[in-house]
């Protein structure tokens, strides 16, 4: 399979079609295998920059965009924001005009606000990839969450996830989802009332409670961060209060064992909160294997866009 | 595929082509009877059928050597203005490339530049003994100076003339013809 029409952003999961979805994935397969030889390392993006601007903190996922830009030969470039001008009151499109003199190939974006990748790229010719933008999307998120599945489970269709956590407010709880009902899986959420989102698919299964939660049977739990500057909002339950209703306890991993169903966090995981060591150590948790194929995935997204290109997302 | 209608020239039919296999086989089997690390590995998409039908050759003369495949779309210097973007094949070297004797297999060898580049995928999985090339068609031309140690037939083309090399294997034909370039 080859793609006719170049793209140039990535900005979310909803305007990707099939075909795109499919390429990324499947080429993810022979960088996955780049990992394995005595050098990891290929000419594609040789003489290409990419720029990774990331208004929120984030380590796993720079570093991850950071390795797979490597590996592709590009060079890379961190804009540090904490010591840039943006903290003396630049405007995101005034530092992409300074990135953009800077002749960036590839910006990876992260910001708080939704929306502002698609801004950031409605003003650059340079592609632009969402590395999570608020509430919104985290579409390579949800890309190499989709991969990590497949590979395990090889055709998704008919197979069901369940998620676990503050739906509500999660990027990744939205990309995700999105993409493995385009996979076609059927999904659940778990979570208490104050998280879980106001509209939701028909088809999507809502469950307040564990028991009720594996009684529908899923292959898949998907457990999403707690975050910590939110605890301490009104109507959001302590840490203590959380783990005991909706955390991933030693006896439920005991359950998920002895059905031998797959465990998936995005990491970075609060031992304690919403997964507690047993769980860490499960045999089968794929969070070690999503950050492995996280690279390999972004690999896949920057070979497939295209700086430039008209078609825009 | 390219259509009959758009071939210039035939340059080998099956028997032809059978010869040349044969001969080439003959030649590797001539040099490295004995060597149990030899591998063939063939340049995507048509040295690979031109690679497995080496491969026979060999076993029928008791030789078993390894076998690879090479894809060298991330090696190409035109990759970013390409208006369909290709599907990576991905290469496949699943035996121990240290220290092996690699018949690098590629149906044309032309500039020499997909040489090149197949050279530097093939090397990053490790470090052989020695690489030599094998061309069923080997076209003057030459931009960088690699040569194949074992080739069927030579040819001095027209720049408008492609060669095209067909296989049972995969196309359901053995022929060498020519056609314009721009028929791709």
């Amino acid at each position: 399979m080859s793609l006719k029409t170049p793209r140039k952003d990535l900005l979310d999961i909803a305007s990707l079609s099939d075909e795109e979805i499919e390429f990324v994935l499947a080429n993810a397969v022979p960088f996955k295998d780049l990992f394995k030889r005595s050098v990891k390392k290929v000419p594609t993006l040789k003489g290409r920059t990419v720029l990774t601007l990331f208004y929120e903190p984030s380590t796993r996922t720079r570093s991850s965009f950071e390795v797979a830009a490597n590996r592709l030969s590009a060079d890379v470039t961190h804009f540090d924001i904490e010591s840039s001008s943006v903290v003396k009151g630049e405007s995101v499109l005034d530092t992409v005009e300074t990135l953009e003199s800077m002749r960036a190939d590839y910006i990876v974006v992260r910001h708080k606000q939704s929306g502002t990748p698609n801004l950031i790229a409605k003003n650059t010719r340079a592609s632009v990839i969402n590395a999570g933008d608020g509430w919104h999307a985290h579409p390579t998120q949800a890309l190499l969450d989709a991969f990590t599945l497949r590979e395990k489970m090889r055709d998704l269709r008919g197979a069901r996830a369940l998620i676990v956590g503050d739906i509500q407010h999660s990027r990744v709880a939205r990309s995700t989802s999105l993409i493995l009902r385009r996979l076609g899986m059927s999904l659940a959420y778990l979570a208490p009332g104050s998280m879980m989102p106001r509209e939701t698919p028909d088809e999507v299964g809502l469950f307040g409670n564990w028991d009720d939660a594996l009684s529908w049977r899923p292959d898949v739990v998907y457990l999403l961060r707690v975050q910590s500057e939110r605890l301490d909002e009104p109507f959001f339950p302590t840490a203590a209060e959380y783990h005991k209703n909706y955390g991933l306890t030693d006896a439920r991993v005991g359950i998920l064992r002895e059905r031998g169903l797959w465990l998936m966090h995005p990491g970075p995981v609060n031992r304690g909160v919403e997964i507690t060591d047993t769980g860490m150590n499960y045999e089968r948790s794929l969070i070690n294997a999503q950050v492995e194929n996280g690279i390999a995935v972004r690999m896949s997204v920057l070979y497939w866009l295209r700086p430039g290109a008209l078609e825009d997302s | 595929m390219t259509s009959a209608s758009d071939r210039i020239r035939q340059l080998l039919d099956a028997a032809g082509m059978a010869r040349c296999l044969d001969e080439m086989a003959a030649a590797i089997y001539q040099r490295w009877k004995g060597e149990p690390r030899l591998a063939l590995v063939g340049v995507y998409q048509r040295g690979v059928p031109f690679a497995r039908a080496l491969r026979q050759r060999l076993r029928d003369r008791g030789m078993e050597p390894d076998f690879g495949k090479i894809d060298i779309t991330q090696y190409r210097d035109d990759l970013q203005t390409m208006t369909v973007l290709p599907k990576l094949e991905g290469s496949e070297i699943t035996f121990d490339l240290e220290d092996a004797v690699v018949i690098l297999c590629d149906e044309v060898i032309h500039t020499a530049r997909t040489t090149r580049a197949a050279l530097e995928e093939l090397l990053g999985f490790g470090r052989p003994r020695c690489v030599q090339i094998a061309a069923l068609v080997d076209r003057a031309g030459r931009e960088l100076p690699l040569y194949p140690r074992y080739s069927g037939i030579e040819t001095d083309l027209p720049a408008g003339e492609r060669v095209c090399v067909r296989f049972v294997d995969g196309d359901g034909v053995d022929e060498v013809f020519t056609c314009p370039w721009e028929k791709k």
